[in-house]
């Protein structure tokens, strides 16, 4: 069971793979790699979720945890690709409604952010 | 410390001249002597330096310097022994406290369950660790309203326990069963909010039963939508009610929704350890627990739980990963 996060900056936005399970052993790590970002004002930044094979309530607190930060920095947090299983589970906790989030369609990830 | 040595250096020549069991004896006896005047394991292996020169004299210079190796790395070994033994020591102070912390959960989240008259009500809560993430809270003040509450702390152990005695709490001071949902849900989420850091929130589904209408009103906060049963159709209808997690954000507004129970019909309400199956992907839990509980329902509340809960376990392979909390409501 392992997590691993890989952000690439463009100018203004940030966009990150996560790879892997999130659960209460490996929360703590995406939650220190995500508050490595230097958040700024206006800021967009792109999850990629595809990769996250699977995602308990301790994973859903580290983003909401993360939204909370970036919207205090008015910044923009979005999160892609998420798994119909996913989805489900930010639906059913009603944060589908709050934050940005969208399902695995086929986008190009990287081009949607410049 | 002098006397030691001199004894020592006997014993030792004893042995070297006749390798029987009795000398060995008694240098093995030597070591409570030895603990008594505080030798360290690096002394005994100095002494023996010392004793193996006066004994045989012109010892090779490789032997002696091997017992000047051998001494410093005694004095490693020592340090790091006694490092792991306050370790172990220390350890079992904590599992000490964590289990006093979980007999005192228990006592305060003790959930005793009401018989209101024509509703079976049956419930299961098993933790996966020493303390249960999870919650449920029954009302029952006079022969109205009967209310229930199940709710699943994000996170686990200690830091989940906390939060769940302050939701226990909150729900005590509504002290009426026949408040609104919404508004309970409205209260706590004000509660939480303002008091657990931001990673940290509850998820609940509360639902109030007007036992003279048999009307049963429920809202939710991010809770696993429950399941009701339909007697006289045979369908399930998930009791889906939107609203965020308890604890995200201030002042938020809650639904609620009210269905009418008849003879036969009943509510399975569950936490998300019940639904999650992590290692069967494709795995459509609250189908097969529909399926279940339809083939279950002529037993009462407490068989059906042990029924469902029996067969889940099984699915797990006898290996929860989340705390596992049903609840059922039967009308009868």
């Amino acid at each position: 069971m392992n997590v691993n996060v890989q952000f690439r900056a463009e100018e203004n936005c940030i966009y990150g793979i996560i790879e892997g399970e999130i659960d209460t052993f490996t929360a703590p790590v995406l939650r220190e790699e995500l508050d490595v970002i230097n958040l700024k004002e206006g800021m967009n930044i792109e999850l990629d979720l595809s990769k996250v094979t699977y995602m308990d309530s301790t994973g859903l607190g580290v983003f909401v945890a993360f939204y909370k930060k970036v919207i205090k920095e008015n910044a923009k947090l979005k999160l892609v690709r998420l798994s119909k299983r996913l989805a489900r589970l930010f639906e059913i906790t009603g944060l589908s409604e709050l934050m940005d989030i969208e399902t695995d369609k086929k986008v190009e990830p990287a081009n949607e952010c410049i | 410390m002098k006397e030691l040595k001199v004894q020592y250096e006997k014993v030792l020549s004893d042995y070297l001249l006749n390798q029987n069991e009795s000398n060995l004896y008694i240098g093995q006896n030597l070591v409570r002597q030895l603990m008594k005047n505080n030798i360290s394991p690096e002394d005994l292996v100095s002494i023996h330096k010392q004793s193996m020169e006066n004994i045989v004299p012109n010892l090779p210079e490789e032997v002696l310097n091997s017992f000047d190796f051998l001494i410093e790395v005694m004095v490693h070994f020592g340090l790091k022994l006694k490092e792991h033994q306050s370790l172990l020591l220390k350890q079992e102070e904590i599992r000490i406290e964590m289990e006093i912390a979980a007999k005192i959960q228990n006592l305060l989240l003790e959930t005793k369950i009401p018989k209101p008259n024509g509703l079976d009500i049956g419930m299961v809560s098993v933790p996966v660790r020493k303390m249960n993430g999870d919650y449920v809270h029954f009302m029952h003040d006079d022969e109205k309203y009967f209310s229930v509450a199940i709710t699943d702390v994000v996170g686990k152990g200690v830091p989940a326990a906390l939060c769940m005695s302050m939701v226990k709490y909150g729900l005590d001071t509504l002290e009426y069963a026949n408040s609104n949902p919404s508004y309970v849900l409205e209260v706590l989420n004000r509660i939480i909010e303002k008091s657990v850091d931001d990673s940290m929130f509850v998820s609940m589904f509360y639902g109030r039963y007007d036992l003279e209408n048999d009307i049963f009103t429920f809202g939710s906060a991010g809770h696993e939508p429950a399941l009701y049963y339909n007697s006289k159709e045979q369908t399930f209808t998930d009791l889906d009610s939107k609203g965020l997690l308890l604890g995200v954000l201030p002042e938020i507004k809650y639904s609620q929704t009210d269905i009418h129970l008849s003879e036969n019909d009943f509510i399975i309400m569950v936490t998300d350890g019940v639904t999650e199956f992590r290692n069967m992907k494709n795995f459509d839990s609250r189908t097969y627990i529909k399926e279940l509980a339809k083939s279950l329902r002529h037993l009462s509340a407490q068989e059906m739980y042990d029924k469902i809960f029996e067969n889940l376990n099984k699915l797990n392979n006898f290996r929860l990963t989340d705390d596992f909390t049903i609840v059922i409501i039967k009308k009868y």
